[in-house]
């Protein structure tokens, strides 16, 4: 069989369909919600908070996005550090979604430094000098939160996660050229491939683990804090990532492409799915019942910004128990069933669900600390994702398109086509 | 489970290699199996011996839910009607305070269920003996034990499996489903078995 895929005509026209929706949802920001102009300070209603609202819009999705085609290089790496064949039948998928890292990283990138360095003090409270010297707290923080050190470590670490995840690509691209490996070169492609990986997973855990989600995303309630937060952000974002993997999974066999990955492979993904839907559960749960339980004023400040309280329900009330159902209800109770898992409609169903689950928990996330209680899920915000998932099917058809589906002489290849579960 | 002395005849292989095929030219011949004793867990085994799909899981989703229920029911009877206390001016009924006290015991409930039932479909508990149809198979062989009923001639049966590539094969007589240290025979020790 020929690994090679061309794309449906179908595809490219969603692809294009939804950039198109995307750039016009944010033609239509640029010239309604004045995103140039810095909000009237003690303005109060709608008009105000549009500009403020069309760039906390941008940061959900942009970092939502790359956070998810991110996750999908842990995944390569932390199944090569634990020695799994299984997913070699479908490596170059979590490769193709991978490769938007740096593009991803780019936009986010533009878009974090037009906040910072254009004084969005709306989003980011920390970047006003004048308020950070009158507030105790926020000076208390400046050696953590402050523009040097958040351009700088950014940076870097989107960098790095290129340089590693493009090394990681080019292993497995290299290994199509020559053909079956024999023992000895399998050992050092393996051992090579371990290496970065694990360098990857460092970089990971310093990353997306602790600092990243506390400056890009935490910071918005500068200050509030939660050392749980980057792991929460993280469950959030790889249950996405392996949901988005199943999902061209499912995609490329619908298209009658990748032969080996089967049932088998289908009801792992599921597991994983269904198990970091849990552990998302688990750390929501863990932050949220912590700041319930101690009940102090500075900590529990986050959570009456979005549930309310006992005398008065907050704005997002509806939406941060909706969150909860989605990603922790649904999962639980439709893929614990052995045949959902393995059911492809089914998963295909679940993905879909799971990656909208978790978009509405990054918007309940950035929403409350910058737009308040005047959030709005209209076409806007809907369009603006539109834009991000166009831009993914986009590099991850050319990708697919432009290497073998298959990585035909890694050593696994073989345990991952008998794969059993 | 009703018990009973059965007759069996019992095949011994050397390799799972050959015990594949004959455990499926067993089956399409209509023999039954009465179980495979392997010295270890066989891969695609159970699906070659045409076993069901287990239900344990579907017990241990009841055995979770009832530690859910016990657990909810248990602590706002005590915490809302029978005793309420004011612990740091919390409300009684608080939920997010009993939920790691939900979730063990909900863990703990099916864990404990499900290794009991897995016990008890197993014919396991503390002074059941089992009767070892050959010691080895614990050891490096592979014992394929079909059940004979009136109409089996166990002549038939031995003969096949010798042509399936049986090592060794020979007609027992043991007692099925839960007995609990009856024997029609004394039980060996291991040392003292043939072909050790």
């Amino acid at each position: 069989m020929n690994h090679q895929f061309e794309l449906p005509a179908n595809y490219k026209k969603w692809t294009y369909g939804l950039i198109g929706a995307g750039l016009l949802a944010l033609i239509w920001g640029i010239a309604f919600y004045h995103p140039f102009t810095a909000p009237v300070a003690g303005a109060e209603g709608e008009e105000a908070v549009n500009s403020t609202r069309f760039w906390a819009v941008l940061l959900q999705n942009s970092v939502f996005f790359l956070l998810v085609v991110n996750a999908a290089m842990f995944f390569i790496c932390v199944t090569t550090m634990a020695m799994a064949g299984w997913v070699i039948a479908f490596r170059r998928v979590s490769e193709a979604i991978s490769s938007m890292v740096p593009i991803l990283g780019i936009i986010t990138f533009g878009i974090l430094m037009a906040l910072v360095f254009g004084g969005r003090s709306d989003i980011y409270p920390w970047v006003d000098k004048a308020a950070v010297a009158k507030d105790h707290i926020l000076s208390g923080k400046s050696g953590f939160l402050n523009p040097k050190f958040f351009t700088i470590w950014s940076a870097i670490v989107i960098i790095l996660w290129y340089l590693l995840g493009k090394k990681m690509r080019s292993l497995s691209l290299k290994s199509d050229e020559n053909g079956p490996m024999d023992y000895e070169t399998g050992k050092k492609f393996i051992w090579d491939n371990t290496v970065y990986a694990s360098l990857f997973c460092v970089i990971f855990a310093l990353s997306v683990g602790s600092t990243i989600p506390w400056l890009w995303i935490m910071s918005i309630d500068a200050h509030w804090y939660s050392t749980m937060f980057s792991w929460y952000t993280f469950a959030s974002t790889f249950v996405s990532g392996v949901s988005l993997i199943a999902i061209f999974v499912i995609f490329l066999k619908n298209q009658g492409q990748l032969e080996y990955a089967t049932e088998e492979h289908l009801h792992d993904l599921g597991k994983f799915m269904f198990a970091f839907s849990i552990f998302w559960t688990y750390l929501w749960f863990s932050q949220y019942m912590l700041i319930w339980y101690s009940n102090q004023p500075e900590e529990t400040k986050y959570f009456v910004q979005r549930i309310g309280t006992a005398e008065k329900s907050g704005p997002y009330h509806v939406l941060f128990f909706v969150n909860l159902a989605i990603n922790f209800i649904c999962p639980l109770l439709i893929l614990m069933k052995k045949g959902v898992k393995r059911n492809w409609t089914m998963v295909t169903f679940m993905a879909v669900l799971i990656i909208f689950g978790q978009w509405i928990d990054f918007f309940q996330m950035v929403m409350p600390g910058t737009v308040h209680e005047h959030y709005h899920l209209y076409p806007f915000e809907f369009g603006v994702a539109c834009l991000f998932i166009g831009l993914i099917m986009w590099g991850v058809g050319k990708y697919l398109t432009k290497h073998s589906l298959l990585v035909k002489n890694h050593p696994f290849l073989k345990e991952s086509m008998i794969h059993h579960t | 489970m009703a018990g009973g002395i059965k007759k069996f005849v019992v095949g011994c292989f050397s390799d799972e290699k050959v015990l594949f095929p004959a455990v499926k030219n067993v089956r399409r011949s209509g023999y039954k199996i009465h179980d495979v004793y392997t010295p270890f867990p066989v891969h695609g085994l159970d699906h070659a011996m045409g076993l069901r799909e287990t239900s344990l899981h579907t017990a241990g989703f009841i055995y979770g839910i009832t530690g859910t229920t016990t657990a909810l029911t248990g602590i706002s009877y005590i915490l809302v009607h029978d005793w309420p206390l004011n612990i740091g001016g919390k409300p009684h009924f608080s939920l997010p305070a009993w939920i790691p006290i939900t979730f063990e015991l909900t863990v703990l409930f099916a864990a404990v269920g499900m290794v009991l039932t897995f016990c008890y479909l197993c014919n396991l508990a503390p002074f059941v003996k089992k009767h070892h149809f050959h010691p080895r198979a614990t050891d490096d062989l592979f014992v394929m034990v079909i059940e004979c009923t009136d109409k089996t001639n166990d002549a038939e049966v031995q003969q096949f499996l010798q042509n399936a590539g049986a090592t060794e094969v020979n007609v027992q007589e043991a007692e099925t489903g839960w007995w609990i240290g009856r024997y029609h025979k004394e039980q060996k020790l291991y040392k003292e078995e043939k072909g050790y």
